[in-house]
């Protein structure tokens, strides 16, 4: 097969995966839990999966065919700034909940998932590539290598965070009682970055931009904190 | 013709973005700096976001969940751990996403001014 035909098949294979997850997605919409640990970001990637392995191709070729859809999400990482623009005034009378939600958040997330790895016996290269987790990936895939450890596990660690938060966390927000779309989707942005920002923007505009601006504070404190607290630490 | 005006713009930005990142060397990504750059034109123009950037921006975001598809396939696909690693690797992200998110949510619900106006 020559390689441009490959190019387009496996583009085809993401959107037919993406369209059939969504189906599958849509079909669940009467039963809550079921729908949301059928999200399209937990079945699209595990139809892609299971057919690249049936067909024996590596997933470096399948990325380097979808590269399109890598630099679209750069493009809609920068679209993010319309909704947080345009939602602003509701965020500008609530900065102190978010600075102090954002503070603990950020650093929770590390320091838990630090004690968790270690308690289950986790080697220090674990500890370091598992700490940048609830950082959006570019920014995460950065400071592990600052930090000396593995980027390919920490891009692995960093999608699992995202989803895990997307789908977990309307869970256990209707457990708590909590329907303000402002603290889902603050929360949301800050456990689980850009997949957690999409599963926010489902819910609502106000939700969404509530989550980009989580996932931008998120990624800036941790990528401006992080080298230190590890040069700090491990010295 | 509209979208594409806003797929333009949105591209630049991410260009611009992309060349700060490289040049300066800083760890941010590029997108992220074109993110930030965008909404400090928006909020300094002082006027209404065109209604075609806006729509482009909707039409993107909507679509966010297809262009993550990829990435997301990447999980299935990562590099030789020893076995022992996999159980506080898992555990970890699991267990600290879900306190994380848990304890977040009540703290913000506290510290959130009561709403006279839901809507």
């Amino acid at each position: 097969m020559t390689t441009w035909m490959a190019t387009i098949l496996l583009l085809a294979l993401t959107c037919a995966a993406f369209a059939a997850a969504l189906w599958l997605y849509r079909v669940n919409r009467g039963r809550p839990t079921l729908q949301a640990l059928m999200h399209p970001l937990v079945t699209g990637p595990l139809m892609v999966s299971a057919i690249l392995v049936a067909t024996h191709i590596d997933y470096d070729q399948y990325r380097k065919a979808n590269q399109l859809f890598f630099f679209l999400l750069g493009t809609t990482t920068v679209a993010l700034a319309i909704p947080l623009h345009q939602q602003f005034h509701h965020i500008s009378r609530l900065s102190k909940p978010l600075i102090i939600t954002l503070i603990f958040g950020a650093s929770f997330a590390v320091a838990s998932a630090l004690a968790i790895a270690w308690l289950l016996g986790g080697s220090v290269e674990t500890l370091i590539s598992l700490a940048p987790k609830s950082v959006t990936t570019p920014i995460a895939l950065g400071l592990s290598e600052k930090i000396g450890g593995l980027p390919a596990l920490t891009a692995g660690v960093v999608v699992f965070t995202g989803v895990v938060g997307a789908v977990l966390g309307p869970l256990i927000f209707r457990w708590l009682g909590i329907t303000d779309d402002r603290i889902i989707g603050f929360v949301t942005g800050i456990c689980a970055h850009g997949v957690g920002t999409t599963r926010a923007f489902e819910i609502s505009a106000r939700c969404g931009a509530f989550a980009s601006l989580g996932l931008g504070m998120t990624g800036a404190l941790t990528a401006f904190s992080l080298p230190w607290l590890v040069i700090f630490f491990l010295d | 013709m509209n979208l594409l005006r806003g797929l333009a713009v949105l591209i630049l930005f991410q260009g611009i973005g992309e060349g700060i990142s490289h040049i300066t060397g800083i760890p941010v990504p590029g997108p992220v700096i074109g993110m930030v750059l965008l909404f400090l034109a928006l909020q300094f123009s002082h006027t209404e976001t065109p209604a075609w950037l806006g729509r482009t921006g909707h039409v993107l975001i909507r679509w966010l969940s297809l262009m993550f598809l990829p990435a997301c396939t990447g999980l299935f696909f990562l590099p030789d751990i020893s076995s022992s690693q996999w159980l506080p690797i898992a555990g970890a992200i699991v267990l600290a996403t879900l306190l994380t998110l848990l304890l977040a949510a009540l703290l913000m619900q506290k510290l959130m001014p009561a709403e006279g106006h839901r809507p």
